[in-house]
């Protein structure tokens, strides 16, 4: 086991050194620099912007720079100093602002995986236990709606039925006499108050996977020859659903928790800008829109190392619960 | 203890009709077989592939698959000072067949290796097969499965005990398979094609060690194959069904050597011989069995039958012609030469 879990951080390090890379060469991809960005605002602005000005401001930067050297700058910040750069468009360390919204993401996906998995667990459970009964069309009805609608059109609808119908406001994490205040058990309790309304919406397609999934599995292992077996030496039916069946349809929940977080990131932006999130999906757009390029490779190259980590943390957890998968079968 | 009488049932199965209603139709997988399996004894069930061997067997235990069901029938258990018990009245969830299951009837399985959950390790659910019948420690139940693990032939048992079904060769996990089945010392053990599987040297160790076992247990066993050569083997009496229903009944020597039903000669006829010359073509029984929801009418194998009578067998359903208290076959030819006689 230590060997397996130490062979696969191995592995990591190489795949970092790729995404980081990658990530790095995509932001670059487009022509132009954060630069360019700002000289058309200026001269939409009325503004002109002379070469003398231009130069020093590149220089500033370092954009005048070859691509391995403006890599170089980077990456050897983050290794040696934990220093990700200076945002130009917010003008203050990307490090603080990663750490603005980093915190408030994860909460969102680790609790939208939370309330995920307590609500698919038990309709899957049940929807393959009783096939074809009303309880088990309803859900998968349900299910398929969850997954064809998308998740901005129930953000969208949620807002205006809670506007319409309570005059409440659902949108943003905190009501705004805490957004900027320090943590307290006030602050908390906001949160707690606010987050309900982005899990509900984020988790819709996510909760509808995976009871398909679960169902889909947990019916081809309720046909095992174990399954029988086991009922033939007198076991009772709940106690055998739980015990065989159950624990190896477990795996797709372990084995999609590394997922989660870029799922959250990337494809959730529009979910968030739509609510105003202040988690890291609408920060990473923003800063690809201006090609602020220190910024936006920050959040991309954090973001993959958490989903690294997390696919790290899933294939322990498969190969701690699954022993096909702890001992090599096959 | 007295000696076991040669008839003293244990389990009688009657009229047994097991149905499975698909949107095609019904599926007449076993329809009206009765056999018998007496004290101490070893009956075996042959027939071709899907001539409802393994149904009757499954519907002893109530272990039929959705949208199979006992519509007819009785099978009645003989439970040592008391009332015969008709299992198939009883529901297949309720805690009264579920008490027989493992404890006083219990299944070894056609394949080992996905009879074993690859979750646990076999000592594990070896030792649930115990706890689930037998009110014992923990420790106490480690040790009567590390005892039945010897048993049945498991060389170093205490590593074995912590290994997992697919780090085990088939035979292995068939012998856990039956160190299973044994654990609560069974009256019946329902053995369903249990060494089809397997290849030919560790099907003849398997069925090696479930006759000793029988021999030593006095258990009895109803022993399901399509391997003629298995049932010369175990056997002490044949039951041999087509489409359903039993077509002939006799103990092994006088199936192998006095076959009556045309069905049980072909059978008998299709069997490889050393000797027989190379340039011989294997005798084969014509046509294929006809599915069970397209039941021909009459005698259900006159389609295939060389001595089949035209306008008697087609039109007539043959009565059972007994010649013994554990011998009878299902074919007019017999009933028509009795009534001459």
């Amino acid at each position: 086991m230590l060997t397996f879990i130490g062979r696969r951080v191995l592995y990591m390090i190489p795949t970092l050194f790729a995404i980081s890379v990658v990530a790095f060469a995509i932001i670059q991809a487009p022509p132009g620099d954060y630069l360019s960005t700002l000289v058309a605002k200026l001269q939409a602005e009325g503004e002109q912007v002379s070469r003398d000005e231009l130069q020093a401001l590149e220089a500033r930067y370092g954009l005048d720079e070859p691509f391995h050297g403006q890599y170089w700058k980077w990456i050897s910040g983050i290794m040696f100093r934990a220093d990700f750069g200076q945002s130009f468009q917010w003008n203050r360390p990307v490090t603080d602002l990663i750490a603005e919204a980093l915190p408030l993401t994860i909460v969102l996906s680790v609790t939208t995986l939370l309330v995920t998995w307590l609500i698919a667990f038990p309709i899957g459970l049940y929807s393959a236990v009783r096939q074809y009964s009303v309880a088990d069309y309803v859900a998968t009805t349900v299910g398929f709606l969850g997954l064809a609608i998308p998740n901005f059109m129930i953000a969208l609808g949620l807002m205006y039925f809670m506007h319409s119908a309570f005059g409440m406001s659902v949108t943003g994490l905190f009501s705004p006499e805490y957004r900027d205040a320090p943590w307290n058990l006030g602050k908390l309790l906001d949160l707690a108050g606010h987050l309900w309304v982005p899990v509900l919406i984020l988790g819709t397609a996510g909760t509808a996977g995976l009871i398909r999934v679960l169902r889909a599995n947990l019916l081809d292992e309720l046909k095992k020859p174990y399954v029988v077996a086991a009922r033939a030496r007198g076991m009772g039916e709940r106690r055998l659903v739980v015990k065989y069946p159950v624990r190896v349809a477990m795996n797709p929940f372990i084995s999609t928790v590394g997922w989660v977080l870029p799922a959250l990131i990337s494809g959730e932006v529009i979910v968030a800008s739509i609510l105003s999130l202040p988690t890291t999906g609408p920060l990473l757009l923003n800063a690809l829109r201006s090609q602020d390029m220190y910024l936006a490779g920050s959040i991309i190259l954090i973001v993959s190392v958490l989903t690294v980590i997390g696919t790290l943390l899933s294939d322990v957890l498969l190969a701690w619960l699954d022993p096909r998968v702890r001992l090599g079968y096959r | 203890m007295p000696p076991p009488n040669e008839r003293d049932p244990l389990l009688e199965i009657s009229g047994l009709r097991t149905h499975f209603s698909t949107r095609e139709g019904t599926v007449k997988a076993v329809d009206g077989a009765s056999l018998t399996v007496p004290r101490a004894t070893t009956v075996c069930v042959v027939g071709e592939s899907g001539c409802g061997k393994s149904v009757t067997a499954r519907s002893v235990l109530g272990l039929i698959d959705h949208p199979g069901k006992i519509v007819a029938g009785e099978i009645r258990w003989h439970r040592t000072d008391r009332e015969p018990l008709d299992l198939a009245a009883l529901s297949p969830t309720g805690p009264e067949l579920r008490s027989i299951r493992g404890r006083e009837i219990a299944m070894v399985f056609q394949e080992p290796m996905a009879s074993l959950s690859p979750m646990y390790t076999v000592g594990d659910q070896l030792m649930e097969a115990i706890r689930l019948h037998k009110e014992v420690t923990k420790d106490e139940a480690r040790s009567m499965a590390l005892d039945l693990l010897r048993r049945v032939g498991i060389p170093r048992p205490e590593q074995r005990f912590g290994a997992y079904s697919f780090q085990l060769s088939g035979g292995m996990c068939q012998r856990i398979m039956i160190a299973i089945a044994l654990a609560c010392d069974p009256a019946l053990l329902i053995a369903d094609e249990p060494t089809t599987a397997l290849d030919v040297t560790t099907q003849a160790r398997i069925i090696d060690l479930l006759r000793d076992i029988q021999a030593e247990t006095g258990m009895s066993m109803l022993f399901i194959t399509h391997d003629l050569g298995v049932v010369a083997e175990i056997a002490d009496e044949v039951v041999v069904m087509y489409l359903g229903t039993v077509v002939e009944r006799g103990g092994v020597d006088e199936i192998f050597h006095d076959a009556k039903h045309p069905y049980t000669k072909a059978l008998l006829g299709s069997i490889p011989r050393m000797g027989a010359g190379t340039r011989q073509r294997l005798t084969t029984i014509r046509g294929n069995v006809p599915h069970p929801s397209d039941r021909p009418s009459g005698c259900p194998f006159h389609p295939r039958c060389g001595d089949a009578v035209p306008g008697l067998c087609d039109v007539e359903e043959p009565p059972e012609v007994v010649f013994g208290p554990a011998r009878s076959a299902r074919c007019v030819l017999h009933a028509m030469e009795r009534s001459v006689r």
